[in-house]
């Protein structure tokens, strides 16, 4: 399947591995249509990366993944001019130190930019990097092209990438990059929701330990106060230790809960044994 | 219709332009929202709202706006019906191509038929309505009025997206109401500034560059020191009596604060009702420090955050004999300790979580002469901040 032009476009509906809902799957054509960048917001552990390779792999697409630090600049997206390199190459005489273009590296933008296909690029955790980083991309999501000051050279998108970025909230984003992105919240699914996400981690799964594990996990998930409440991967990691040990119930107290793999900081470990076992939590 | 939306949306605090205009007609000329009130629904909120904060305020103002329309299916049969019966009076208006079907079928039939789409469609729940965006496709006569002209089936959409809006998930992520220790954080995170400070561990391109230039191209690297938070806070929390109703909330914004990594040093300190001659380490006011040391120690360049209700019996801020702790023998009263505060530093904020409309004709009025006050909300916080990383006070008498 490819995406096609003109009026006709491709209506994203999710991929076996990958469950949607009608407004994501909304907020997702939009962006292919309007060819605005996506920004998906959500709760740690709701598959906000995974949406990125789910659209890739159901539009038959490249995945371009540009996984952002703190430490990232927006410039290094586009390309890279290893300057140190250079001058280590001129005092000690390794290679043709005049050719420019030898020591520019092109980033991830920046090879979306290039390729001749069109391509899917994840900025991944934007929030992550420096306050000023979305509105530094700014210009060249807009425009899709820009220039390698040194070769004088400009590299210009061939077909507009579609640009997935996903932001964990730890810093709230510029309101100008907001105005230019389609905007999905990702809520924490519901049980029934859980239940056909748990089914594709685990094909087959014995129901009673599905249905019993699900509750388990709402139940903690609802325990007050957790420094770090569990998501979806803790679930889909717990219902694996269980299974890998052949239990056959998912139960929070008693010597087989692997609880471990649920909760996974020691104060919050305490407060929910502390409320399974009917004690009133002390301190959180 | 569109546009009385945007402004409604407005209205409720969601900012909305010009741009988020364009962008939703433009979605909806492209057919986007599948001519259905549902795929309106999430169409809109896709290009429309930015941040989870306002997506509550969304679910409202589409539930003001459009919750009669999926309630008005019946009104809008018998108003089709109507033109039904003014488009056989109106007989010359019609193209040829409808006049014909008209007369093949007949009023009676005509009528019957679309009244059995309409059955048929609410049950299928599928189709959208036309009475939404694209619209304009004539409502007369024709067979497929149903099929054509309005789509009848829309109630189901509409009543799903309704529903939808009705169940007001995205209730919890209001910016306006208070909120969780992380949302704190993501608030005090603005109050960051970098300096570089300490011993030469990056090297400085541009600087290795030039020195190596000079030095005719024999390699000179030249480091300096990285950039680190520069930021400094002084916390001062009110506890115990009238803040006790808010204890939660206050700890909440501490955890938040105490957890920054981003603060170069957080400094926070108690004290109860009013600040008089002394603050102290802890909730439990043992460790007391005296205000005066503590200005000595901590420069102008301190943010000031001051979280307390600042109500109190008119004396305890005014006299000279307020202080509730015997031990306080400033004979100064609270007032002027506060003013000894606000002074020193060159910004500093007061976080009130009584709320704003409650802030005249007490001693709040007296304390916000002082200090700029914002709601302890997250937006109060977050215009707080924004007060605080602008540069120096311009200091006015």
């Amino acid at each position: 399947m490819a995406a096609t032009d003109g009026t006709a476009f491709h209506r994203f509906r999710g991929t076996p591995s990958y469950l949607t809902s009608e407004g994501l799957e909304a907020a997702v054509d939009c962006a292919l249509v309007l060819e605005r960048p996506l920004l998906v917001k959500g709760e740690p552990g709701t598959g906000k990366t995974l949406l990125a390779e789910a659209i890739a792999e159901g539009l038959g697409l490249p995945l371009i993944p540009w996984h952002i630090k703190s430490t990232t600049r927006a410039a290094d997206g586009l390309y890279v001019y290893d300057t140190v390199q250079r001058l280590y190459d001129s005092r000690f005489g390794d290679g043709d130190v005049r050719d420019i273009r030898r020591y520019i590296r092109v980033g991830p933008l920046g090879e979306a930019f290039a390729r001749p296909e069109r391509t899917v690029l994840l900025i991944d955790e934007v929030d992550k990097a420096d306050l000023e980083f979305p509105n530094d991309l700014l210009h060249e999501l807009d425009r899709m092209r820009f220039h390698i000051l040194e070769t004088g050279e400009e590299v210009v998108a061939a077909r507009r990438p579609v640009v997935v970025i996903t932001s964990n909230n730890e810093k709230e984003l510029p309101d100008a990059f907001l105005r230019r992105c389609i905007f999905h919240f990702i809520a924490f699914p519901d049980p029934a929701q859980m239940r056909r996400i748990v089914e594709i981690h685990h094909p087959g799964l014995d129901e009673a330990l599905a249905s019993q594990a699900i509750e388990a996990f709402y139940r903690v998930r609802s325990m007050r106060p957790l420094r770090k409440p569990p998501s979806t991967s803790e679930l889909v990691d717990w219902i694996a230790v269980l299974r890998a040990a052949g239990t056959r119930e998912a139960r929070l107290d008693g010597g087989q809960s692997f609880l471990g793999a649920l909760v996974k900081h020691e104060k919050d470990l305490a407060t929910v044994l502390d409320q399974i076992s009917g004690r009133r939590a002390g301190r959180g | 219709m569109l546009v009385p939306f945007l402004y409604d949306l407005r209205a409720r605090g969601v900012p909305v332009g010009a741009q988020e205009a364009v962008a939703l007609a433009g979605a909806l000329a492209r057919g986007l929202h599948g001519n259905s009130l549902s795929g309106f629904y999430h169409v809109a909120r896709a290009l429309v709202v930015h941040s989870e904060a306002h997506l509550d305020a969304f679910d409202e103002a589409f539930l003001a706006r459009f919750r009669g329309v999926a309630r008005e299916p019946a009104r809008i049969r018998d108003e089709v019906l109507e033109w039904l019966r003014e488009a056989l009076e109106r007989r010359p208006e019609l193209s040829a191509q409808e006049r014909a079907i008209l007369e093949a079928l007949g009023p009676e039939a005509l009528q019957r038929l679309f009244e059995e789409r309409l059955r048929e469609q609410t049950e299928r729940h599928d189709g959208g309505n036309r009475w939404i965006g694209t619209g304009g496709t004539s409502p007369f006569g024709r067979g497929g009025a149903a099929r054509e002209g309005l789509r009848v089936g829309g109630p189901g959409g509409a009543r799903s997206a309704i529903r939808v809006a009705d169940a007001r998930l995205y209730r919890p992520y209001r910016a306006d109401l208070t909120l969780d220790v992380r949302q704190f954080a993501v608030a005090l995170r603005k109050l960051r500034e970098f300096a570089r400070e300490g011993a030469e561990r990056e090297l400085d391109l541009e600087g290795s560059i030039d020195a190596t230039a000079r030095n005719a191209g024999e390699l000179e690297v030249v480091t300096r020191p990285p950039r680190r938070p520069a930021t400094r806070v002084l916390l001062l929390l009110d506890v115990g009596g009238s803040m006790e109703p808010y204890a939660q909330l206050v700890s909440r914004l501490f955890t938040a604060a105490s957890r920054a990594t981003h603060f170069r040093h957080l400094a926070s300190y108690y004290f109860h009702n009013c600040v008089y001659g002394r603050l102290y380490r802890t909730e439990r006011f043992d460790d007391p420090v005296a205000v005066p040391d503590l200005l000595q120690r901590l420069g102008r360049h301190y943010k000031l955050i001051v979280v307390g209700d600042a109500l109190m019996a008119p004396y305890e801020l005014l006299s000279a004999r307020g202080s509730l702790h015997a031990e306080d023998e400033s004979a100064r009263p609270g007032v002027e300790w506060l003013g000894a505060l606000a002074a020193h530093f060159d910004r500093g904020a007061w976080l009130n979580p009584e709320p704003p409309r409650t802030w005249t004709g007490n001693t709040i009025e007296v304390v916000r002469r002082l200090f700029p006050m914002f709601p302890l909300t997250l937006e109060g916080l977050g215009e707080a901040v924004g007060h605080l990383v602008r540069g120096r006070r311009r200091r006015t008498a």
